[in-house]
């Protein structure tokens, strides 16, 4: 357990220290931003799909709505960033509890249910009825408070406390019960494990992450689109990387971030058709011979990742 | 965009020009119909797919987007008329369909969760057909002259629609008997039924399970195919990426009908078909939350579908 914690904490460590020093090493901020952006979603995927087995492929929609409740909290309130971005936060949190009856659905269900629930807040978002309070199809533009350092800051802080909280799962009694229940929900049950509420919670918290990234994001690119915030490929990438390293780990995760993220920036800006055709390759390949994960490489062979 | 370009043929009809003495509700109705019989096609090979496999073919959408460059490329390069391309792709993609059943589901369906991990799978199997499809035909939306089926319109309650709309209909309709007398009628459908019923037991009474699918997934795929030779009569502009917005229509379709079974995928067409073309109508800026509003409601409300016997485990 203690060696656990250790390298737990270790890699936790590892991560803040990257990415507080990289932007000094490597001068392209907006890649290491982004990758931030897609390691903080991979570890929220991870925590609803590794944890709980539900695959979010609408994950999208709570990052959306995060970028759109800080954005109108900024442009109509006039409220600080910092609170800004709790407010995308509470939006998300409020989109989360209006769709936690998704979580009936199981499997595929759950999947197609929860994309459709993207789709339909993208479609509120973006229509032209609602132009005087999210500006409609016509986007956001937060020039006034954009602050590129700071933001910066903000989204290594929500990436940090979302990998603490992986930590905590892969170590706790919550993170354990809710594995039972991924596993089997009515021996759970029996076991005296509160199945709709350890669910409701989990789905609320990653609602909250998702929120949170999306905020930090539409502050640190400052003018946006319901296209950029909402764009499907968002969740996918999440959930690509998520399957890559492996779920319900700490580790899996960043590995599969940053290689993979690392791939497209090297092919993915100039020739798309070929990335995409090398990463829909790569996700059949995976799910074929690999459907656990490249760390569960190390696990069969009795090495214990965090 | 297809949205799009159903209200611009609503345009054109004279549907939207209100103060004309048109019944418009009457209109709508009628072309709500026409329009789900097409789209009960649509959801017609993915359905039958997900029943004997249980398996979620995302790709759906981009066999019905290969479809339809097919009946183009037939058109433009060869001038081959669009009704000999759709039997010559229906048969083609059965082919195609038998060898990809063999490479990828055997092995999916031995791991530890498929229906989930067949999502993943087959998203990544689309993003494939899409690049290639990009590389091959390029970005740019193609379109085909609607006369090709015929020039003249026809009536139907005294309104005038597109004739290429009626023959899409028929091959609709036909496509949907095929599919009933397949099931109902021959040796290897009502094997085909078996299966759907429960994989084991189908395999321990003596069915070869596997080429019983394979001809299924084939069926699906060619299915789609022909779904998407029509489509760029009802849809208007083809393009390589199409086929991911068309996934989800064909999947909000099969949720309304009912998962796992063909026939129903008509009923839900129709409603699907009806629905649209009411918001089309009446409420514009709000008609393309309808399909996912739609799937939103149906799985919460009646998990099962509209013709579902069975509840699902939720």
């Amino acid at each position: 357990m203690r060696k656990r914690i250790v390298s737990n904490g270790i890699v936790i460590v590892l991560l803040a220290l990257a990415f507080a020093i990289a932007p000094a090493f490597y001068s392209n901020e907006s890649v290491l931003f982004q990758m931030m952006v897609f390691l903080a979603l991979a570890q929220g995927v991870n925590i609803l799909y590794g944890f709980t087995g539900y695959l979010p492929f609408g994950y999208v929609g709570f990052f959306g709505i995060g970028a759109y409740g800080a954005s109108v909290s900024i442009s109509l309130w006039h409220t600080p960033a910092w609170l800004a971005m709790i407010a995308g936060g509470i939006a998300a949190l409020v989109a989360g509890g209006m769709l936690s009856p998704l979580l009936r659905l199981s499997g595929a269900y759950f999947a197609i249910g929860s994309l459709a629930a993207s789709q339909v807040l993208y479609y509120v978002v973006s229509n032209s009825n609602l132009q005087n309070i999210t500006n409609g199809p016509y986007g956001v533009n937060l020039a006034a408070v954009f602050n590129d350092r700071a933001s910066y800051f903000a989204m290594l802080l929500v990436l940090i406390i979302t990998t603490m909280f992986v930590a905590y799962l892969r170590m706790s009694r919550l993170g354990m019960s809710l594995v039972a229940v991924r596993e089997d929900p009515i021996s759970a049950g029996m076991a005296g494990i509160h199945v709709v509420r350890t669910r409701t919670f989990v789905w609320l918290t990653t609602a909250v992450i998702a929120g949170l990234v999306g905020a930090v994001y539409a502050w640190h690119i400052s003018v946006f689109y319901p296209d950029t915030v909402f764009d499907l490929s968002i969740s996918i990438f999440a959930i690509v990387f998520t399957l890559f390293g492996g779920g319900a780990t700490v580790l899996g995760p960043i590995i599969g971030t940053v290689i993979l993220y690392g791939v497209y920036n090297v092919i993915g800006v100039s020739d798309p058709q070929y990335f995409q055709l090398i990463y829909g390759v790569l996700i059949m390949v995976l799910v074929l011979f690999l459907p656990n994960g490249v760390l569960s490489l190390l696990r069969r062979r009795g090495i214990d990742v965090p | 965009m297809h949205l799009l370009f159903i209200r611009k043929q609503l345009e054109n009809s004279g549907l939207l020009r209100m103060g004309a003495d048109r019944p418009v509700l009457l209109y709508t109705l009628v072309s709500g119909i026409l329009f789900g019989i097409f789209f009960g096609l649509m959801g017609l090979g993915l359905n039958f797919i997900f029943g004997v496999m249980k398996i979620v073919n995302l790709a759906h959408g981009d066999f019905v987007m290969l479809g339809a460059f097919g009946v183009y490329l037939g058109q433009t390069i060869w001038g081959v008329n669009p009704i000999i391309s759709l039997l010559i792709e229906f048969v083609v993609f059965i082919l195609i369909g038998i060898p990809i059943y063999y490479a990828l589901v055997p092995r999916l369906l031995k791991s530890r969760d498929p229906e989930m991990l067949s999502l993943i799978l087959f998203f990544g199997f689309s993003q494939t057909i899409e690049a290639l499809a990009t590389m091959a035909f390029g970005n740019n939306p193609e379109t085909i002259d609607a006369t090709l089926l015929g020039k003249y319109p026809f009536h139907l309650f005294g309104q005038s629609f597109q004739f290429a709309w009626l023959v899409v209909v028929l091959v609709s309709v036909a496509a949907m008997v095929f599919m009933y007398v397949y099931l109902y009628h021959t040796r290897i459908g009502i094997a085909t039924r078996a299966v759907m019923g429960s994989r084991e037991e189908a395999q321990s009474s003596g069915i070869h399970v596997h080429r019983v699918s394979a001809l299924a997934f084939g069926i699906g795929l060619g299915l789609a195919a022909v779904a998407g030779g029509m489509s760029p009569f009802m849809l208007g502009g083809i393009f390589p990426t199409m086929g991911v917005d068309l996934t989800a229509m064909s999947f909000a379709i099969i949720v309304i009908g009912s998962l796992g079974n063909p026939l129903g995928t008509i009923l839900g067409g129709l409603v699907y078909g009806i629905s649209l073309m009411l918001m089309q109508t009446y409420l514009p800026s709000w008609s393309s939350m309808v399909p996912y509003l739609l799937l939103i409601i149906i799985l919460l409300v009646r998990p099962s579908g509209l013709l579902g016997r069975r509840v699902r485990h939720a």
